[in-house]
């Protein structure tokens, strides 16, 4: 990473703790990143984002704040992105990947909270991530309860806003969530002091859908009989998605995704044919979170797809353009994403539904339900998921698991046994 | 031609090499050790005391240290081993195998001879053989006499699922002067259940249930799994060998 020391310096970080992680995250990459072969072109892209993760974007953002910008730290895949745009805002991801931020974490949570709420909090009492130190606020939701309780500790040490999600999908929790988002636009606007008008929320839903398409296309490249990028390489595309310009990041993804809509032409795959393919559904994988997809791809199979808030909920569906008053545009926006199928809902049929079709449209060998441990809501539910793979003859396979390493082999046995079993 | 299938377990690893007619030519087992990389030379030596050269031969190794065995043609995981073996061993198509091991219980469903579907326990020793050998220690006996002992004990329980708290809570029942075989008692029965609550993902009720592992050959623990069951569970004198066999089996499809 290039010499960031003094930005970090000044935003109050704890620099000798940073060193540490700034240290085994090269490695971490080499050997799981840099290691595959054939990677595509247009992975450089995201490479050297990595490569200076937290230099290159939180400069980008301090710069913005010093013209009058304000950033807004979000944690879930439901918070409007256009919203924040519309008032000049910016966003960017907050959700901690690592194990090196679970301890700090610990200091205040319940060990039995999931890693990745412990990593997020971590992340930002022990003052170890610039993006945790630049946000001007952060946006919390009641997805499910560790954050819920969590969003209390950070209230006390940064500017907080809740948005209350609904917890079922009738009419009347559709509306609610509209006008939720009122009720964010209109925080939105104080905090920034530009008013949020339809035209301006017309671009940033351009903007965002912009992104959702590009993300989509390459998405369905990877539909294709060959394998044109590993799962790992999408993931980390969906993983830096959430923190980078969403313009830039449209515009690199679809360069990526003319590379791989022509790699589907010339027949080419980084994995060698007959490679079983893997959907892997459940928790999110927040940067730099490679685990689960390196495992399985170092075990005989590829990730073809994730149905995870880092995979397909992220941009499937598009909020609708044609509307022209901020009402209605609202109304839009909470269509959308209240067509988001997490398993925070209650019933969540459309997930299993969901899980079904992308098993069908990639062609998948197998489905791999994956939970962080401690997330109650999708374990709970893996067993509606495994049940409904069962049935319609899909061959599914169960994980429970956090950040650490100490279960990997353990899990390596699993996954591998699993390929066996696909024959 | 030879077939060899090597099974590098946590506690035990089993050799076992069949002939062109799956007669077995050779079987062993030997505790693993420290050193899995050792055991597996230790065996090469065996094996070539018999005549029996391991580079020439089809060899397949299988268990947790499978990657330790730098002959080996082909390495498959313990749980399609398992089931293969258990599927010869028996000659039954359509049945449940539950493989106690060291450090790992599996419960895999298997359908035409396939696997279908299976689970292994997580991080946790509950309902292992080292849960057992644990606590057989801190009654300072051997886990076969623990076994047997434990047929004609009662009336106690162990509730801890964690070794470390189980063996405590064993310790104050010595120290309260419960009956030692009242404590085997216990110790089968915390092991069984967990093991019952494993398979109870299966809803294993009319199938068979075949019993592998090291500790198939102790027929109390067969009956009690069998009545937490509630089905029949079998097991084979050379069910320690299950995973061995379906190496040497796996051995027979490996060119060489």
């Amino acid at each position: 990473m290039s010499n960031y020391v003094e930005m970090w310096k000044e935003l109050g970080m704890d620099l000798e703790t940073h060193d540490a992680l700034c240290q085994v995250l090269p490695t971490a990459f080499g050997d799981m990143y840099l290691s595959q072969e054939n990677r595509p072109e247009g992975m450089g892209f995201w490479d050297f984002v990595v490569s200076e993760i937290h230099g290159i974007r939180p400069s980008e953002l301090i710069e913005a704040q010093k013209n009058g910008q304000k950033v807004f730290g979000t944690f879930c895949v439901y918070v409007p992105d256009e919203v924040v745009l519309a008032a000049n805002g910016i966003v960017t991801g907050l959700c901690g990947g690592s194990q090196f931020w679970v301890p700090g974490g610990e200091k205040v949570l319940p060990k039995s909270t999931c890693p990745l709420i412990k990593a997020s909090v971590g992340a930002r009492l022990e003052r170890t991530c610039p993006f945790f130190r630049i946000a001007d606020m952060y946006v919390g939701e009641t997805t499910c309860d560790g954050k819920k309780k969590a969003w209390e500790i950070l209230g006390q040490d940064v500017p907080m806003h809740i948005m209350d999600m609904p917890q079922m999908k009738r009419p009347q929790d559709i509306e609610k969530w509209a006008d939720e988002i009122k009720i964010f636009a209109k925080v939105v606007e104080d905090f920034t002091g530009n008013a949020i008008t339809p035209e301006k929320l017309s671009e940033g839903i351009h903007v965002i859908n912009e992104r959702r398409k590009a993300l989509k296309r390459v998405y369905d490249a990877r539909k294709s009989k060959n394998i044109p990028i590993s799962g790992k390489d999408a993931l980390l595309m969906m993983q830096i998605a959430f923190f980078d310009d969403p313009v830039r990041c449209a515009e690199m993804a679809n360069k990526l995704a003319d590379e791989l809509e022509q790699r589907n032409k010339d027949n080419v795959s980084v994995f060698p044919a007959g490679t079983k393919r893997i959907l892997v559904t459940g928790t999110p994988m927040a940067i730099p979170n490679w685990k689960l997809h390196h495992l399985i791809e170092t075990s005989g199979a590829a990730v073809v797809c994730e149905e995870t808030c880092t995979g397909t909920r992220y941009f499937e569906n598009l909020v609708d353009e044609t509307k022209t008053t901020l009402e209605e545009q609202y109304a839009a926006i909470a269509d959308r994403y209240m067509g988001i199928n997490c398993a925070c809902f209650t019933p969540n049929s459309g997930r299993v539904d969901d899980i079904l079709r992308l098993a069908k449209e990639y062609d998948v060998d197998g489905v791999i339900d994956v939970n962080l441990k401690f997330c109650c809501l999708y374990d709970t539910e893996g067993y509606t998921v495994e049940k409904a793979m069962k049935d319609a003859g899909i061959p599914v396979l169960g994980i429970e698991t956090d950040y650490t390493d100490e279960d990997a082999e353990q899990l390596r046995t699993r996954i591998e046994a699993f390929v066996e079993m696909l024959g | 031609m030879n077939y060899i299938g090597i099974d590098i377990g946590s506690t035990c690893a089993k050799l076992a090499v069949l002939n062109e007619q799956k007669e077995t030519v050779l079987k062993l087992v030997q505790p693993t050790g420290w050193s899995s990389v050792d055991t597996a030379e230790e065996i090469r030596k065996k094996l070539q005391d018999e005549n029996i050269d391991p580079e020439r031969e089809a060899c397949v190794a299988t268990g947790y240290g499978r990657i330790a065995v730098p002959y080996a043609d082909k390495m498959i995981t313990e749980i399609t081993c398992h089931a293969k073996g258990a599927v010869w061993l028996h000659d039954c198509d359509n049945v449940v195998v539950i493989d106690i091991g060291g450090q790992d219980t599996k419960v895999i469903r298997i359908e035409n001879g396939m696997v279908k579907d299976f689970v292994m326990n997580d991080k946790c020793s509950a309902g292992t053989g080292r849960f057992l050998e644990v606590m057989a220690n801190s009654l300072a006996l051997r886990p076969d006499e623990m076994c047997d002992l434990a047929a004609s004990g009662g009336g106690t329980s162990i509730s801890s699922m964690c070794t470390v708290f189980a063996e405590s809570e064993v310790i104050s029942l010595i120290g309260r002067g419960e009956k030692k075989e009242n404590i085997a008692f216990a110790v089968v029965d915390s092991i069984a259940t967990k093991v019952a609550s494993q398979a109870g993902r299966f809803n294993v009720g009319k199938e068979e249930v075949c019993l592998t592992g090291g500790l198939c050959e102790c027929d109390y623990i067969r009956r009690t799994l069998e009545e937490k069951l509630h089905s029949r569970v079998v097991s084979s004198p050379e069910g320690r060998f299950a995973g061995a066999y379906g190496a040497a089996l796996s051995a027979m499809r490996v060119r060489k």
